[in-house]
Formats: C-alpha cells, structure tokens, sequence
C-alpha cells in the first residue's frame, strides 16, 4: 500500500493546490467565454430568422449531444490539422476552445430558459404599447429573465469544474493532472482520494455560496 | 388629427386560424372616433382574438386591419408608431413587475418618445392621482392589489395619448369588491370620449357605458347594435341564449 493519504497530501500540497487553481482557471475560462457565445447563440435561437434560430438549434444539440472528450479530441488533433498556421499555438487553447464551445451550449440554453420564462403578458404589454422588439428585450424581459438565468448561470460554473478534469487528459495542469504527475511517482491511490476530496469542497462550497446569494436575491425581490 | 369620417379602425375580411382552427371568420367593423363598443359573447367565440388582431398583437390570417386609414400589416407603415395610440389593457394586467408604479408609466414615453423623463414623471404622477394611486407611485406592484394593478395598467397605457383604447376583460381576474374602482375608471375615460373597444362579461356595464354592443360568436359579429336593441330586443337565437344564460 506504501504511504497514507494524509502523508501524501502533506508531502505533495503545493502540487495538488496548483491543479485545484488550474481548475477554477479553466471552469472561469470556459463559463466566462461560453456566456459571451452563448449569449450570442441564444439571441440567435430567439431570433424569428429560421435559419438563424436552426444554426443554433443545430449547434446546441451537436455540442450538448456528443461528449466533451470527443470535442476535446477533435479540438486537439483536427483544427491544427486542417489549419496548419495554428500549430505554434500552445496546445491548452484547443482544449479551452473545446470547453468553452461546450459550456456556450449549456449557457445558451440557460439564458434562453430564462427569458421564455418571463411570462408572455409581459411582452404583450411592452409592445402594445408600442415599445421596439430591442427595448422591450433589453428593458422589460431581461431584467426579468436575470433572476432566473443567474443562479443557472453559477450552477453552470459548478458544473463545469468537474468537467474541466477530462483537460488532465491533454496534459493541462489541473487537478486531474496531479494523477499523471504523481502516478509517476508510484503513488497510484492515494492522489485519486485527495483529487475526490479537493473536488468536493469545492463544488459543495460554491453550491452553498450560491445558495446564500439566491436568497439575498430573493429578499431583495 | 382625425378626420371624423375615417374610421379609427376598420377591419375588412378578417380571418384568423391557429393552425386548422378557424377562431375568426370574416370581421367587418368600423369603429368611429369617441365611439363606445363593447363586446359580448361566449367564452373561446374569439373575443379576446378580435381585439388582439386590432393591434396585431396577432397577425390577421387574411384581411386587413385600419388604423386610422392606415394598414397595420403594411411594409411602411410603422407597427410601434401605431401601437403608441392603440392602448391595451390585459385580464392579468401585465404590469411590469420590476419597475414601480411610477416608472411602469414612464418607461415607454421616455424609450420610446424621447419624452424628457421629468415632464414624463410629471404627468405620470397626474394620471396616478386620477386613479387614487399617487401614493403608490414609488411601490412595486407586488404591493398592490389587483384592482389597483388594473387602474396602474389603465394609465400607463394612456400616458402614451392613445387615440383609442382597448379592454380584455380588465375586470374578469379581480376580486368583486375591486372590480367597481376599475369600472368606474373605464367609464369616466368613456364619458371624457375617448375611443373604446371593451370586452367584457359585466353586462350591466356593457348596457350603461355603450354606443354599439356586438355579440361575437363562433368568429364572426353573429349581432350588433344599441344596448337596447341588442339586450333588450336580441334578434339572433344564439343572442337571446348567451344573455338568458348571463343576466
Ligand atoms: N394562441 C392561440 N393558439 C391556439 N389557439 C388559440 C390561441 N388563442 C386563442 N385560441 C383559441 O381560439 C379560440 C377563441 O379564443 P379567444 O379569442 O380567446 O375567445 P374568447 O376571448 O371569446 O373567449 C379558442 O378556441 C381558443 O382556444
Ligand atoms: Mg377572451
């Protein structure tokens, strides 16, 4: 068996706090990227344009309908295949570019969730009074739409935290990594319990921070 | 700014189905400046469906709506421009829940008017008073009861200087003790001649405040005429049915 978890988390805790900051760097990354696409998408999934509203449709089910891994691979191998003046690019973007495509699909439902959310009446009201289709967005709906589309939002970052270990795969310093690093050192269980563990706190942490926001939200409601 | 002999709205030919239910079949109404109409009829005949059709809150299947000579489905005619003078008053209100009383009247004259946002408070707070609301004007409207929602939505609909104005029901979602204070708002705008367009179930209503009752059935006016004429004296079978199943 060798050495006892706590001795390796002793041993080793400067490796294992690098990952877990590599972590929150590559779920800040993919959430932060993925709202501003997805943002983009959903405007598109909402537009009256059937070809727009189907380009997003199409793009949310694919990115929501495949596994990440796979878009992950793809990412790596396929886009600097096809676009050889990419190959100088460190290989961490393809795996970023991959995360964040992912999370813009999830993020785009979320916000689109959210203003079909906001009761039809309201629109109703803001255009029959003669307010734009851009007004009545901007100052009616999603204002509305925010309290909804927010704590789905960090939801969203909680679960992309997780999602971002398949980057351990590529190489990328997170926590998954730490594995790898530490495999190499004949220490082959104990990193998973303290990867598990690390994981833990933080997605529960988070979970409980939302929780308190939402409810100072609601009391300000 | 109108000429008395265009109608303020016309309809001619109009048809609306959702999908293969035909809900309007063939409207042809006028409705003349200060004119007084109310409509009556059994529930899902297309009332509610009419009235949306007059501000295009649903697009006509065929035929066409007039605003003030104007064809509201037509490429250069400017849909917001026109909705600016066609107010709407909703069964559920649809006041905005987000914004106070105050600013849920001032919001579209200052968007979309470029009214100045203190002349807008301004008459904004003149239109809360006539409705008993002027100490409301700062609350959101989740601390007001239905029937002022109702009045709320009343005046912010005519903070936009509406050349008609148009009712669904505005009374049907209310407890009964509030449903007079609104009533009485309606009417007096009727009795100051404003154009008015009111469905409604409140019968006793309908006969004191109407210049022309229509009875809408099945998508079509199935009877028109004065309160007397229609409640007094209905011609149409199906007439004399809904009102001996109303009064
Ligand atoms: N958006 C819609 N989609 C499908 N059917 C509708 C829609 N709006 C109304 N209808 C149908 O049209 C008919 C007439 O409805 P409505 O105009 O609301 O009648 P009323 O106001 O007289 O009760 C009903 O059968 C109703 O179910
Ligand atoms: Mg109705």
């Amino acid at each position: 068996m060798g050495k006892g978890i706590l001795e390796v988390f002793i041993q080793y805790w400067p490796v294992f706090l690098q990952g877990a900051l590599g972590t929150l760097k590559f779920a800040a990354i993919a959430v932060l990227g993925g709202t501003v696409v997805g943002t983009l998408v959903s405007i598109l999934h909402l537009s009256k344009n059937r070809l727009l509203s189907g380009f997003a449709g199409v793009y949310v089910n694919v990115l929501r309908g495949t596994p990440l891994l796979v878009q992950m691979y793809i990412s790596y191998f396929f886009i600097p295949m096809v676009i050889p003046a990419l190959n100088s690019i460190d290989k961490i973007y393809y795996v970023l570019f991959a995360l964040t495509l992912n999370s813009s699909a999830y993020v785009s439902e979320v916000i689109r969730g959210g203003i079909n959310a906001v009761d039809k009446g309201q629109t109703e009201a803001a255009r029959s009074l003669g307010m734009s289709a851009k007004n009545c967005m901007i100052r009616i709906i999603l204002p509305q739409a925010i309290k909804n589309i927010l704590p789905a939002l960090a939801n969203e970052y909680i679960a992309m935290i997780k999602e971002t270990s398949l980057a351990g795969t590529f190489m990328c310093y997170e926590l998954m990594y730490t594995r790898t690093l530490l495999a190499n050192k004949y220490l082959v269980w104990q990193p998973l319990f303290i990867i598990a563990a690390i994981y833990l706190v933080m997605t529960l942490s988070l979970s409980w921070l939302v929780k308190v926001l939402e409810k100072r939200m609601s009391v300000s409601d | 700014m109108t000429d008395k002999n265009i109608p303020i709205i016309e309809t001619v030919d109009l048809h609306k189905s959702f999908g293969s239910l035909q809900v309007l079949k063939g409207i042809n109404e006028k409705i003349y400046s200060g004119e007084v109409v109310t409509i009556i009829g059994p529930s899902g005949g297309g009332k509610s469906t009419f009235l949306r059709c007059l501000n295009l809150l649903e697009e006509p299947t065929s035929g066409t709506v007039y605003f003030e000579g104007n064809a509201l489905d037509s490429k250069s005619t400017n849909l917001n421009q026109h909705r600016q003078k066609i107010g709407m008053v909703f069964q559920l209100f649809n006041v905005f829940p987000h914004l106070t009383a105050l600013e849920n009247i001032t919001i579209t004259p200052i968007l979309e008017k470029k009214i100045p946002k203190e002349q807008a408070e301004k008459e904004a707070m003149e239109l809360l008073r006539q409705v008993g609301l002027e100490d409301k004007a700062n609350e959101y409207p989740r601390k007001l009861s239905g029937g002022q929602k109702q009045r709320l939505a009343i005046v912010r609909a005519m903070a936009m200087h509406p050349d008609v104005m148009l009712f669904d029901e505005p009374t049907s979602a209310l407890d009964p003790e509030m449903v007079k204070g609104v009533l009485n708002v309606i009417k007096g705008l009727a009795e100051s001649g404003m154009t008015c367009v009111i469905v409604t179930h409140e019968m006793g209503f309908a006969r004191e405040v109407s210049d022309r009752v229509l009875f809408i059935d099945g998508g079509i006016v199935a009877e028109e005429g004065t309160p007397e004429e229609v409640f007094d004296h209905p011609k149409n079978p199906r007439t004399k049915e809904f009102l001996s199943q109303v009064l």
